[in-house]
């Protein structure tokens, strides 16, 4: 899991804080502005002053990675990320994974799976996968362990989750072979 | 609620499907509905319908108690002790108050969850509650933002008149250790189980001894004996950590206090602040509409709760306070630890002639560190003598967690029978044959699960203990779980049908992950003839009529004939006033795929909706209590009400032992399971999951430890407090059979429970199988486990 680095197109040429000052950040296609000090990472940017409570905090320590969000694309846990750093990035949350109530395949599977229980680790959970799909759909059972190696679920949904997963990515395989005939 | 009103005998086939079947008759309510036939045979009921607030979870939509955002509200941030033992002479909150932004401060004047003296005299001179462990709540500041309020909360000046402190077991138990409490201490039970017997004798740290559940003549029992096995089994502390913390958002307002609280039971936290606030019950609403897990720990309003209710009404604003994740570790429930000696005699044809239990265990602040009751109820026996000691020390009250006291119980007694059976060279599993003979139906599924788990896992491929000659040995081990079939009393189910057919489903019991309002959903379409996707169910609310607490295994058992009843007698009602429609009597009419029919002449039939309109029904509402089981209670207890039949489970598991490195790992579980009629098994199978992993990971990592020298928790994180991953997940199997009991309308029985007591005993007989060496100690860590494969002892 990484965290955003700093972005050479952030707006970084003025000092900023103590004080809140706007910020506007790039959020599941629409930019979102909102008052923030310096010390605001983005999971409470976005929980807090955007209202995106899908994201959630476990341990607010990058171990538990219930917080975890897209970063252009890549994972990344937004508990450990300064929301002013993710200026000029775009940030995918829980909510913009299914825009128009189009579900993801892997958010699909993890429905017929039951790969949650109480349902707190699952948005983090689910990006996570939704990556993992995505990118490589040609996942093992090991890739689908090592993607989710920094999640915790305290109910003990990993063994659906691993099905979900795999059954998603072989959905995504039978649609690309199926795009390309 | 107690059964009234007439019954009538009915004849009923009762057993396990596809095993064994015999007639049976019971004396039921003449009210109740007939029988259901085997899952087989139903429709939706038994069914693996998915979990109804699925789609709101993979979206993150469903909202916990976390997620509550009020306008005005403000964010509260606790102040706790930093030291484990002393007398607090005063505390300044006049920095506190004044810093920017804050609106409320209060310091607690009574802290909850802990043991409480029994002479309150004791202390009545002391200003604040007497501080007995780092990290214990004493305050908390409300302010406008989540940062003002930790600023401001640096800001007191406490001060601290230390006492001498003891934070370990062994050192506790030494009579000239330091003394957590000045005199002997009462500690009432929590929704969630727990509690200590009244009035036991307490001497120092030591409470006890209860000597509940002995029998017989000791003496004799070992004098009878063939042969005897002895160990001293110990067992760590293990926290809850459930992924949303503890949490309440509380709203203070003149006419009603409105709780949206993270909980395992809605209507202890509103019975809770009623007592602690002087509030009429139906002043306070509870809502819970997600908890992010519990596992035992989340009941009543508790000290963090106490405080943001306080605040609220400070401030005269809705406040949040959610614990961070060290406060969650420490202060708010754990698995006790225990020191269990157990020795076990019995004859050489294994029947057991004594059973002997020396325990300790330490629950903090807390007493309530039993080991469970499958010593004296699990195998027959003529003679058991139990001594249990609770051991107070300077750390954070222990709670009710996922088989509470059975876990520690059967890890070291079901190793013990496995001794019994390797000293009398017997197969393990046919020991238990030849002992789990009680009159009951855990101990009839039990026999199938033995059966069944031994051919499904290989059983027979099992080869003698430390029979591998390289470093890497593996073995194959069995145990087996106990956990009580219990009833909540205090039940009832409403059923709303609407004119348009919407059909609403309402209690007030909450859904914690476990899948209630999916099985909430299935047994009122299943009566209904709907799809469980047309019932539309409400549950986590006070307002709704009472339900069980997600605890203790017993939310499906009594809320699902509630819900039954409630949706049959509302079938009837629609049957009678339908019925002229179809020129049809209306016990002729049955509810099957969205219609009413005829049952005999199915071509005779309306729509559901359209049935309802056409008979001019605008809307029924039809109620039902929970009534007792047919066969009645073996004990009743307020609303808790425990069946002479149990829930029983036996699992399988596999593990290698690395000798040189003492890592071990398990490679696969077999979890064998009963609970009654499975009304969807596939959330059975989640749940036995959830238990067996976390059954693996209370075996293999987790440990909370203390520093003895300040009482502070080294690992109250989620990164160094170890648990199962990923990466550590065996593979599992879960096998479920179908127990028709016929107790209530529905069969169902729990199963989080049962699924979790079995699996760390399961693991460590496998490690006796792979070493011929016992593991007396919880975590098997490489430490725990290189001295296990030194020590002389078999």
């Amino acid at each position: 899991m990484s965290v955003a680095t700093h972005h050479p197109l952030a707006d970084s040429s003025d000092s900023i804080g103590p004080e809140p000052r706007p910020l506007s950040l790039l959020v599941n296609g629409k930019v979102c502005t909102a008052l923030a000090d310096p010390a605001t990472t983005l999971v409470e940017f976005l929980r807090d002053a955007l209202g995106l409570t899908g994201t959630k905090i476990g341990c607010d320590r990058g171990a538990c990675s219930a917080c975890t969000v897209w970063i252009d694309g890549e994972v990344a846990a937004s508990c450990m990320t300064l929301a002013f750093d993710a200026r000029a990035h775009s940030i995918t949350t829980i909510e913009g994974l299914a825009p128009d109530g189009q579900l993801h395949s892997v958010q699909r599977a993890f429905i017929e799976h039951d790969a949650l229980q109480c349902g707190f680790c699952t948005p983090g959970m689910v990006m996570s996968c939704a990556h993992l799909v995505n990118k490589n759909p040609d996942c093992t059972l090991d890739d689908v362990k090592a993607a989710i190696s920094g999640h915790l679920c305290r109910c003990g949904t990993y063994p659906n989750i691993f099905k979900a997963t795999l059954a998603a990515a072989a959905e995504a395989r039978a649609d690309e072979s199926g795009g390309s005939k | 609620m107690s059964n009234t009103g007439s019954f009538e005998q009915r004849s009923l086939q009762a057993g396990i499907v596809g095993e064994t079947m015999t007639p049976v008759t019971r004396k039921m309510p003449g009210t109740d509905p007939p029988a259901w036939p085997t899952n087989a045979e139903l429709h939706v009921v038994g069914k693996d319908v998915p979990r109804m607030d699925a789609l709101d979870k993979v979206t993150g939509r469903a909202r916990y108690t976390f997620d509550v955002q009020l306008p005005g509200m403000l964010y509260a941030r606790a102040i706790n002790s930093t030291v484990p033992h002393a007398r607090i002479k005063s505390i300044d909150t006049s920095l506190v108050e004044r810093y920017p932004g804050v609106r409320a401060v209060h310091v607690l004047e009574r802290l909850t969850m802990a043991a409480q003296l029994r002479d309150p005299g004791a202390e009545a001179n002391e200003p604040y509650p007497v501080i007995r462990f780092t990290g214990q709540p004493i305050a908390a500041v409300a302010a406008i933002s989540a940062r003002a309020a930790e600023a401001a909360a640096q800001l007191i000046r406490i001060e601290y008149e230390p006492l001498p402190h003891v934070t370990e077991l062994d050192q506790a138990m030494q009579t000239n250790a330091p003394a957590v409490f000045p005199g002997p201490t009462e500690q009432a039970s929590s929704a969630g189980g727990g509690g200590a017997p009244r009035g036991l004798p307490q001497k120092g740290n030591l409470r006890g001894p209860s000597k509940s559940g002995s029998h017989g003549d000791i003496g004799r029992g070992f004098r009878d004996a063939d042969v005897v096995v002895e160990g001293e089994y110990r067992t760590q502390v293990q926290t809850h950590t459930p992924l949303e913390a503890h949490g309440i958002v509380a709203d203070w307002r003149d006419d009603e206090l409105t709780l949206y609280a993270s909980t395992q039971h809605v209507f202890s936290v509103r019975e809770e602040a009623a007592e602690i606030f002087e509030l009429p019950q139906e002043k306070i609403r509870v809502i819970s509409d997600y908890t992010g897990g519990g596992f035992g720990a989340k009941y009543g309003v508790g000290n963090y709760g106490t405080l943001a209710i306080h605040l609220s009404r400070k401030a005269g604003a809705p406040v949040r306070l959610v614990l961070d994740r060290r406060e969650e570790h420490v202060s708010v429930g754990n698995r006790p630890s225990s020191l269990q000696r157990l020795k076990i005699g019995a004859k050489r044809d294994g029947t057991l002639t004594a059973i002997e239990l020396h325990s300790f265990g330490s629950g903090g602040v807390a007493a309530g560190a039993g080991v469970g009751s499958c010593h004296h109820n699990m195998y027959p026996c003529p003679n058991v003598s139990i001594e249990h000691y609770d051991v107070f020390t300077n750390a954070g009250p222990c709670a009710a967690f996922r088989g509470p006291g059975q876990t520690q119980g059967i890890f070291a007694f079901e190793q013990a029978i496995d001794a019994v059976a390797a000293r009398l060279q017997m197969d393990p599993v046919a020991l238990r044959n030849k002992i789990d003979t009680r009159d009951a139906d855990d101990v009839r599924a039990r026999a199938a699960e033995r059966r069944i788990g031994a051919e499904k896992f290989g059983w027979s491929r099992r080869s003698a203990p430390g029979s591998d000659s390289g470093p890497i040995k593996r073995g194959m081990g069995m145990a087996q779980s106990m956990w009580p079939y219990i009833v909540n009393g205090y039940t009832t189910c409403e059923v709303r049908i609407s004119g348009d057919g919407a059909v609403d489903a309402f209690c007030g019991t909450q859904d914690i992950g476990t899948g209630t309002r999916t099985v909430f959903a299935q047994v009122v379409a299943e009566e209904l003839g709907l799809q469980p996707e047309a019932i539309d169910v409400h549950v986590g609310d006070t307002r709704f009529p009472p339900g069980p607490p997600s605890g203790g295994s017993r939310v499906t058992s009594s809320l699902t004939p509630a819900a039954r009843n409630a949706a049959y007698a509302a079938a009837r009602d629609i049957a009678n006033r339908v019925a002229p429609l179809l020129s049809a009597k209306g016990e002729e009419l049955v509810f099957r795929g969205g219609r009413i029919e005829k049952r005999d002449d199915p071509a005779v039939s309306l729509g559901f909706a359209e049935a309802l309109r056409r008979a001019g029904v605008e809307s029924l509402v039809h109620r039902a209590d929970r009534r007792d089981d047919y066969e009645g209670y073996a004990h009743k207890a307020g609303d808790l009400h425990i069946s002479p039949h149990a829930i029983g489970g036996v699992q399988f598991a596999e593990v290698s032992v690395d000798t040189e490195t003492g890592v071990v790992k398990v490679e696969r579980v077999l979890a064998v399971h009963d609970c009654g009629r499975p009304i969807n098994p596939k959330l059975v199978e989640s749940q036995i999951l959830g238990g067996v992993i976390q059954g693996v990971s209370y075996a293999l990592y987790e440990d909370r430890r203390l520093d003895a020298a300040t009482g502070v928790q080294l690992n109250a994180n989620i990164d160094q407090y170890k648990m199962v991953g990923s990466r550590e997940t065996p593979q599992i199997e879960v096998h479920v059979i179908e127990l028709l009991g016929r107790q209530s309308s529905t069969d169902a029985r729990g199963v989080a429970e049962p699924a979790n007591v079995a699996t760390a005993a399961a693991i460590a007989n496998a490690f006796f199988n792979a070493t011929g060496k016992r593991i007396y100690t919880l975590p098997m860590t490489p430490a725990n486990v290189l001295a296990a494969l030194r020590s002389e002892q078999p």
